[in-house]
């Protein structure tokens, strides 16, 4: 009986304020979106470092006969050279987790596979393309170690680490990843904003019934829950509409579109979606719970 | 059932106390007219059993409870156990008669079942079975009035405080109220009304505690409205 008169004063509510419940729903709905969108992209840039992390190597490029750095003014690099080179590497394990020598024919081979729709091919012979060594390390962070050792050392031309050319792009994603939950968070403030002048309009409207119901001994849950739950179901249905928007972000773009035209990196996967689903979902009815609170203890007090 | 002690109440500082240093007892049962010019702190005093304030000293004490001092959460008990009826009527206007009087038990979380018994029954008290389905716009003065009468009553409580409830209403219709109020006296209800209305005072016979600028001059236990219309 307690439960069904509270509903119906709530829907009662939500009904005469139609307009501000509209505003409500839409901004929460646009905020959370947002908000989701900014863990998408962190989801994001989390799968594609671990993609990306567990493949990337450090490339230590030796001297060719037409290197011109001064490591290289012995010209191309002899066989003792690289085995003191490769010895060198091997007394810094357990960093270095696996050597790899690749020659200038498999260098060729490999630029040949990369560029096989090419014309730039037919001007490459494998001499112009140097040998080295790709080194993966058991902390990739660790490259500082090998830069110092390699770096300018006789006979190497070039250290080069793979995973900061990776980084550079991922600080990109992660600015797009600040500006999207900025602006979420500026949204979920005017959502909150919205809420506290929703709610008191709601408490000014329906102030007569708030006077009986404080005159006849009503409980301060019984005249503040429709209140409450009027923010609730607004927020509830704004995070429905967003979570509706992110699922359908990654069906229709992610899985569609995305994924099939970059196929060289994993993408956000459903597991990682499951996961700010109800995140963004609870946080809207938090919010509008919170300030829906807070405004009835300043304007209904008994 | 209410107990005075000594109760100051000052709204602000600069103006004299709406009511100073007013003691008295009021016995379950007993049917109470307070009375006195406009201003004179009636509405005041009936506000501070309420809790819709607060005395600024001294203690006012309602069924055993130091008013004042009742910690907020347990205002709403307080109040169920009184019922309040005013001038203007307070309805709902969106809301029939029958649901205006249910409103009172909704809002207690009562069942449905004791709603259905009990509203038809506390308007039929009042004498307005036959229009359970008007809205308050569609009844006089005096019918709206039973209306709020109802609603203050449903729920049988053992206090019903009335500031001035016949204000509005013409004499003739004012005499209905008055029996009604006395009908829900006889039953065992403390009754505490506040009026300006001499004749219903003089009629009633009653108990009349006496306001003037904030102070009691006279508490009187078969009492008529002023001083000048004694025998
Ligand atoms: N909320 C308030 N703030 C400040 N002063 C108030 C307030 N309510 C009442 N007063 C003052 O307290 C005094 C008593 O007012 P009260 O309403 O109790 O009088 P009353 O006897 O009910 O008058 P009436 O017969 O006109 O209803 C008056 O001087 C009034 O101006
Ligand atoms: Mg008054």
């Amino acid at each position: 009986m307690k439960l069904r008169f509270i509903l119906s004063e709530t829907f009662q509510g939500l009904r005469r304020n139609l307009t501000m419940t509209f505003a409500v729903i839409i901004t929460v709905a646009v905020s959370l979106t947002l908000f989701g969108a900014g863990l998408l992209v962190r989801a994001q840039v989390d799968s594609m470092k671990d993609y990306w992390y567990d493949r990337v190597e450090v490339s230590i490029f030796l001297c060719g006969a037409s290197s011109s750095v001064p490591a290289c003014s012995l010209g191309a690099v002899t066989p003792e050279v690289r085995g003191q080179i490769e010895q060198e590497l091997n007394a810094l394990r357990p960093l270095v987790q696996e050597i790899y020598y690749e020659s200038k024919e498999e260098a060729y081979q490999r630029f040949l596979e990369q560029f096989k729709d090419s014309p730039v091919t037919q001007n490459v012979t494998p001499d112009a393309l140097p040998e080295s060594f790709r080194v993966k390390l058991s902390d990739p962070t660790k490259y500082e170690v090998i830069a110092a050792a390699f770096e300018g050392r006789p006979g190497v031309e070039q250290v080069q680490d793979q995973r900061q050319l990776l980084d550079r792009f991922f600080r990109l994603l992660n600015g797009l990843q600040v500006i999207a939950l900025s602006v979420a968070v500026a949204m979920l403030v005017v959502t909150a904003l919205l809420v506290v002048n929703t709610i008191r309009v709601a408490a000014h409207a329906r102030r007569r019934e708030v006077g009986i119901m404080r005159l006849v001994g009503a409980s301060n849950f019984m005249i503040r829950m429709p209140f409450l739950l009027e923010a609730a179901v607004s927020a509830a249905i704004g995070g429905l509409i967003a979570v509706a928007a992110i699922v359908a972000a990654k069906v229709f773009l992610i899985d569609e579109v995305l994924a099939p035209s970059y196929q060289f990196t994993a993408f956000v996967s459903w597991d990682q979606i499951i996961v700010i689903l109800p995140i963004i979902f609870f946080t809207g009815i938090v919010i509008a719970m919170i300030a829906a609170g807070l405004t009835l203890r300043r304007y209904l007090k008994v | 059932m209410i107990t005075f002690e000594r109760v100051t109440k000052r709204y602000d500082k600069r103006n004299r106390p709406a009511l100073q240093d007013i003691s008295l007892d009021i016995q379950p049962g007993e049917f109470v007219f307070l009375v006195g010019a406009s201003g004179s702190g009636k509405s005041t005093f009936l506000r501070l059993i309420l809790r819709e304030e607060r005395a600024t000293t001294g203690r006012v004490i309602v069924s055993g409870r130091d008013v004042g001092r009742l910690s907020r959460w347990k205002v709403p008990q307080l109040r169920r156990g009184m019922g309040a009826v005013f001038q203007d009527f307070r309805l709902l206007q969106s809301k029939t008669v029958y649901q205006n009087v249910a409103f009172t038990l909704q809002v207690l979380g009562r069942k449905n079942a004791q709603i259905e018994r009990a509203v038809p029954e506390v308007l039929d008290l009042v004498g307005l079975a036959d229009k359970m389905q008007r809205y308050p716009h569609q009844l006089s003065g005096g019918e709206q009035q039973r209306v709020a009468i109802a609603r203050a009553f449903v729920n049988r409580p053992p206090l019903l405080l009335a500031d001035e409830p016949t204000g509005n209403l013409d004499p003739a219709t004012s005499v209905g109220i008055m029996k009604l109020l006395d009908r829900i006296n006889r039953v065992g209800t403390t009754v505490l009304m506040a009026t300006h209305d001499a004749a219903i005072v003089d009629q009633m016979r009653k108990r009349v505690v006496e306001l003037d600028a904030g102070q009691m001059i006279r508490d009187e236990a078969r009492g008529v409205y002023g001083q000048d219309h004694q025998p």
